[in-house]
C-alpha cells in the first residue's frame, strides 16, 4: 500500500510542487497564514479556509477529470450548480422536507447529467457544442425555478451543508474529499478507469475489444452532472439561498483548469482523481494569495488566464519543436557572438 | 483505341520517396500520353497514392526528375503542379458543399468587376461550363443539392477548367453506382478525345478493362511493368499486383486436408450481406479449420470480417452459430459468443496507442468481465507476461507503450488480446500486412497452432501463397461479391488468382 502511495505521489511531483509554491507565496503575503488553531471543534486557519472554498472546484474537477479524459469536456457543470441550488431552495421554501429536497437537488445534476451523455453518446454531438446547450439554457431554468430572484432559505439542515463542521473540519472540505476519494475508488478498484482512458484515447478499438462506448461515455457525463449538483449544494448552503445569476458562474473553467494542471491532457486518455484535485486546490491558493495580497480580485482573471495560457501552450503538439527551434536559435546567436569576441 | 505513340505529355523517371524506415516509391517511372486513359494500379501500400501526391505537389519527391511537356517541374504545392497541367480529383470530394455550384468552379479566380465578385456572370459561365461536362443545372444553387455522382462531375469540371493537360482521378467510382460510372465514363471518355492526359485509380479491374488505354501496376513502392490494356489478360494483370506468376509452385508445403479432420461446424453464414457494403457471401467456419479469404482491395474481403463480428449489422441473408441463428448488433454480441477480431489497420482499429503493452492485452478479456469484475493488478501482470513469453513479443517489460513496439510484435499483442478472452473463433484481416519477414513466419506458424488446438479461423490476406497453404477452404472475393469457393485439392495460388481475376460473368480469365 505504500508503495502504490509512493508513486502517485511521484507522479504528482509537479502539481505538488505548484502547490507549494502557490502556497509560499501565501506566507509571503501573510505570515501567520500556515498557523491552525482549534475552535469550539473546528480547525481554523489559512490552510483549512484554501480547502473550504475550494471544495466546490474540487468536486467539479473530480467529474471533471473523466470526461477530458474520454477527450470531452462539460461546459455545464456551472450551470448545473445553479440549477441544483434553485432546486433545492425551492424545495425547502415549498414545505419540502430537507433529505427530499437534497434528494431532488442530486437527482437534478443526474438528469441534467443524462442529458449531456445522450447527447454526447447517442447522437454524436461534438462535447463542447452538446454541453454548451445545457451551459446557456441552464441559467434560465435556474432563473426559471427562483423567479429571477435570491431564492433564501432558513431551513438549518441546509444550511448545515456549509455550515456545520465534521471531525474537525468544514463539512464541505469532508464532502468534496470523500467525493474524490468515492470517485477514485469508483474508476481503479474497478475496470472503469481503464475503458475510460481506452475510450479517450482510441474509441474504435476500444469498440472492437468490446467496450461498451456509449454506455462509457454517458456515464461520465452523468458523474460529472452529479458532482456539480453536490457543487452547487454547497454553494447554495454558503449564502444560504439560490442565486440564479452567480451560482457557480464560470467555475465550469475553473474545473476545466484545475483537471488540466492536473494533468490529463485535452486530447482525452490518461487522467487521475488525485492530481485534478491538487490541480483545483492550486487554484483556490493563487486566489487566496492575491485577496491577501490586497491586489484586486480582477487581476485573479488575468493572472488565471495566463496559467492557462502557459499550461495549454506547454501540452500543445507545435510547441515543443517550437520551442526547441527557439532555444537552438538562442544558442546559435549567443555561439556566433561569442566567435565575435 | 489509343495508338501507342501518342505524344508524351506528363515523364516521371527514377521517382523516389523516403519515410523513415520505409522506401514509400522507388525509382518509379510513370509516362502519361495525350489522348489516353492511364489506369495506374496496385494493392494497398503499393505507393500510388505517393506516386500521386509526387505529381500533384502535395508531397516532395527525394529523387528523380517530372517533366511536362519537356520541361522538368518541382512543384512544391498543388498550385505549382496546377500551373504545370496536373489537377487531381480524389475519392473524397475537395470541394465546399456550403458553397454554391458556381462559387465551387470558380474559387479563387472568380470573375469580378469594380473590384467585387460578379456573381451573375460567375454562375452564367458556371452553368455554361457545365454544359459543356454535360451536366444541366443551376450553378447557382448550394453544391450540397447534388448527388454525389454530380459533384464528382463539378470536381472533374473545375480541374479540367483550371489546368487541361493531365487530370487524376483517385478511385472516382468508388461510392457510384452502375449507372452513374457509365455517365462519367462517357465525359472521360469525351475528354480523353479531346486530348486530355487522364490517370485513373481503380480497384475495380473491370473498369479498367471497360475504360482504360494503357496500365500501370505498382507493387511495394516499385514499378512491375507498363502494358496497354488491350495486350494484359486479366489473369496476368492480377498475378503483376499480387507479385504471384500464376504458373509458379508453391514454396509453402501444403499438409494434405485428410491429415486434419474436419471440426465440428461453428458458425456458418448464408446469405449474410449488407446494402452497399458487400453482397450476399456463404460461409462456415468450423473448429481446428481455417476458413481463408482472397481477393483484391475493395474486393469485400474485409466487408465480410466486419459483418461476421457485427461492426456492421447484416440487412440480408442469417448468420447460424451453434446452430441457432444469431444477429451481431455489435461486436460484444460477437465476443459473448466467443469470437475475436484483428482488424486490418492495426493502429487505426487495433492498438490503443498511448496504453501499456499490459493493458492493451487486457482490454478484450476485461470489457468481457464488465467494468465491476475487475482484473487485479496482479492478474494483469500474470496474464501480459504470460502471453509476452507465450508469443516472443519483444519488450523489455509489459509497461511499455504499446505504440513503441515494432508492426509485427504489436500484431502479436493483438492476438495476445484476443488470445486471453480464449476465442472459439478467431477473425483475421491481414495479419501478416507490414510486419518483417521473421515476424511474418512467426503469425503463421502461430495461427497453425491455434488451429491445431481447435480454433476456428477466419483469416483474410492479400498473401496468396500463406492462404493456399494453411486454408482447407478458400472464399474468394470480387467487386464486394463472393466470386467462388475452393476447397481441398483445388486451394493452389494459380486457382485462387484465377478466381480473382475471372471477369464479372464468373468466366476464367485464363
Amino acid at each position: 500500500m505504500s508503495a502504490f502511495l509512493l508513486a502517485r505521489l511521484k507522479a504528482a511531483r509537479p502539481q505538488l510542487a505548484l502547490l507549494i509554491l502557490a502556497l509560499l507565496v501565501n506566507v509571503i503575503v501573510a505570515p501567520g497564514f500556515l498557523d491552525l488553531r482549534l475552535q469550539d471543534g473546528r480547525l481554523f486557519g489559512g490552510l483549512v479556509d484554501i480547502l473550504n472554498r475550494g471544495a466546490p472546484v474540487v468536486l467539479l474537477a473530480v467529474g471533471m477529470a473523466p470526461v477530458i479524459a474520454t477527450r470531452g469536456i462539460d461546459l455545464s457543470v456551472g450551470v448545473i450548480m445553479a440549477i441544483s441550488g434553485a432546486v433545492a431552495a425551492a424545495g425547502v421554501n415549498a414545505g419540502l422536507a430537507w433529505p427530499a429536497a437534497i434528494l431532488a437537488s442530486l437527482a437534478t445534476g443526474l438528469v441534467c447529467g443524462l442529458w449531456n451523455g445522450l447527447l454526447v453518446a447517442v447522437f454524436r454531438l461534438q462535447p463542447i457544442v452538446a454541453t454548451l446547450i445545457l451551459m446557456v439554457a441552464g441559467r434560465g431554468i435556474a432563473q426559471l425555478i427562483t423567479e429571477g430572484r435570491i431564492l433564501t432559505f432558513t431551513e438549518p439542515h441546509l444550511i448545515a451543508i456549509a455550515g456545520s463542521t465534521l471531525a474537525t473540519l468544514p463539512l464541505p472540505v469532508v464532502l468534496a474529499l470523500a467525493a474524490a476519494g468515492l470517485t477514485g475508488l469508483l474508476v481503479r478498484a474497478t475496470a472503469l478507469g481503464l475503458f475510460v482512458e481506452a475510450v479517450g484515447t482510441n474509441p474504435r478499438s476500444s469498440r472492437l475489444a468490446g467496450i461498451h462506448t456509449n454506455l462509457v461515455l454517458g456515464a461520465v457525463y452523468v458523474w460529472s452532472g452529479l458532482m456539480a449538483a453536490l457543487a452547487g449544494l454547497i454553494a447554495a448552503a454558503d449564502i444560504k439561498g439560490a442565486d440564479a445569476n452567480n451560482a457557480g458562474l464560470w467555475l465550469e473553467l475553473d474545473a476545466i483548469l484545475a483537471v488540466v494542471i492536473g494533468g490529463t491532457s485535452l486530447y482525452g486518455g490518461r487522467f487521475s482523481i488525485g492530481r485534478s484535485v491538487l490541480g483545483a486546490l492550486v487554484l483556490q491558493a493563487m486566489r487566496t494569495a492575491i485577496l491577501r495580497a490586497g491586489l484586486p480580485p480582477e487581476l485573479n482573471l488575468v493572472l488565471m488566464a495566463l496559467v492557462v495560457a502557459a499550461v495549454l501552450t506547454q501540452q500543445s503538439p507545435a510547441f515543443r519543436p517550437l520551442a526547441q527551434s527557439l532555444a537552438g536559435r538562442l544558442m546559435a546567436r549567443r555561439k556566433n557572438k561569442e566567435a565575435q569576441a | 483505341m489509343a495508338i501507342p505513340d501518342n505524344r508524351v505529355v506528363v515523364a516521371a523517371r527514377g521517382l523516389t520517396r523516403q519515410y523513415p524506415g520505409v522506401k514509400a516509391l522507388d525509382g518509379v517511372d510513370l509516362t502519361l500520353r495525350a489522348g489516353e486513359i492511364h489506369a495506374l494500379l496496385g494493392e494497398n501500400g503499393a505507393g500510388k497514392s505517393t506516386l500521386i501526391n509526387l505529381l500533384t505537389g502535395a508531397q516532395r519527391r527525394d529523387g528523380g526528375t517530372i517533366t511536362v511537356d519537356g520541361v522538368e517541374i518541382d512543384p512544391d504545392g498543388p498550385g505549382g503542379a496546377v500551373r504545370a497541367g496536373i489537377a487531381a480529383v480524389y475519392q473524397e470530394i475537395t470541394l465546399l458543399p456550403n458553397l454554391s455550384v458556381a462559387q465551387n468552379l470558380y474559387l479563387g479566380r472568380e470573375p469580378t468587376r469594380w473590384g467585387l465578385v460578379h456573381r451573375a456572370r460567375m454562375n452564367r459561365e458556371g452553368g455554361a461550363l457545365l454544359r459543356r461536362f454535360g451536366l444541366n443545372i443551376d450553378a447557382s444553387r448550394p453544391l450540397s443539392d447534388f448527388s454525389t455522382a454530380v459533384q464528382q462531375l463539378i470536381a472533374i469540371a473545375r480541374a479540367v477548367d483550371l489546368s487541361a493537360k493531365v487530370l487524376i482521378l483517385d478511385e472516382p467510382t468508388a461510392s457510384l453506382d452502375t449507372a452513374e460510372v457509365q455517365t462519367l465514363f462517357t465525359l472521360l471518355r469525351s475528354l480523353r478525345d479531346q486530348g486530355l492526359a487522364i490517370v485513373f485509380v481503380t480497384h475495380f479491374l473491370d473498369q479498367v478493362y471497360a475504360l482504360t488505354d494503357r496500365i500501370t501496376v505498382l507493387r511495394n513502392g516499385r514499378l512491375v511493368g507498363e502494358r496497354l490494356t488491350a495486350d494484359l489478360p486479366r489473369l496476368e494483370l492480377v498475378a503483376m499486383m499480387l507479385g504471384k506468376a500464376p504458373t509458379a509452385e508453391s514454396h509453402l508445403s501444403r499438409r494434405p486436408a485428410s491429415a486434419r479432420p474436419a471440426g465440428a461446424p461453428l458458425v456458418r453464414a448464408e446469405g449474410l450481406g449488407r446494402r452497399r457494403l458487400v453482397g450476399a457471401f456463404d460461409a462456415e467456419l468450423r473448429s481446428g479449420a481455417v476458413l481463408g479469404a482472397a481477393g483484391l482491395l475493395g474486393s469485400g474481403r474485409t466487408e465480410t470480417a466486419l459483418l461476421l463480428f457485427g461492426v456492421e449489422t447484416a440487412d440480408e441473408g442469417q448468420l447460424v452459430v451453434d446452430g441457432k441463428p444469431v444477429t451481431l448488433r455489435s461486436p460484444r454480441d460477437a465476443i459473448r459468443l466467443g469470437f475475436g477480431f484483428c482488424p486490418e489497420d492495426r493502429k487505426l482499429d487495433g492498438i490503443v496507442a498511448g496504453l501499456s503493452i499490459r493493458e492493451n492485452i487486457v482490454l478484450a478479456l476485461q470489457a468481457k468481465r464488465g467494468w465491476w469484475r475487475r482484473l487485479s493488478t496482479a492478474q494483469q501482470h500474470e496474464l501480459a507476461d504470460r502471453y509476452i513469453k507465450l508469443l516472443d513479443i519483444r519488450t523489455p517489460d509489459a509497461e511499455k507503450p504499446i505504440q513503441l513496439l515494432s508492426g509485427g510484435n504489436q500484431q502479436k499483442a493483438l492476438l495476445a488480446r484476443w488470445l486471453a478472452t480464449a476465442p472459439r473463433l478467431l477473425i483475421l484481416d491481414e495479419p501478416t500486412r507490414g510486419i518483417d519477414v521473421g515476424a511474418h513466419a512467426e503469425i503463421v506458424r502461430l495461427l497453425e497452432d491455434l488451429r491445431d488446438r481447435g480454433m476456428a479461423l477466419y483469416v483474410i490476406s492479400s498473401e496468396i501463397e500463406e492462404v493456399a497453404a494453411y486454408s482447407d477452404q478458400v472464399l474468394v472475393m470480387r467487386d464486394r461479391a463472393p466470386a467462388g469457393l475452393l476447397e481441398g485439392e483445388a486451394i493452389t495460388p494459380a486457382a485462387i488468382v484465377n478466381a480473382i481475376a475471372a471477369d464479372h460473368h464468373g468466366r476464367g480469365a485464363a
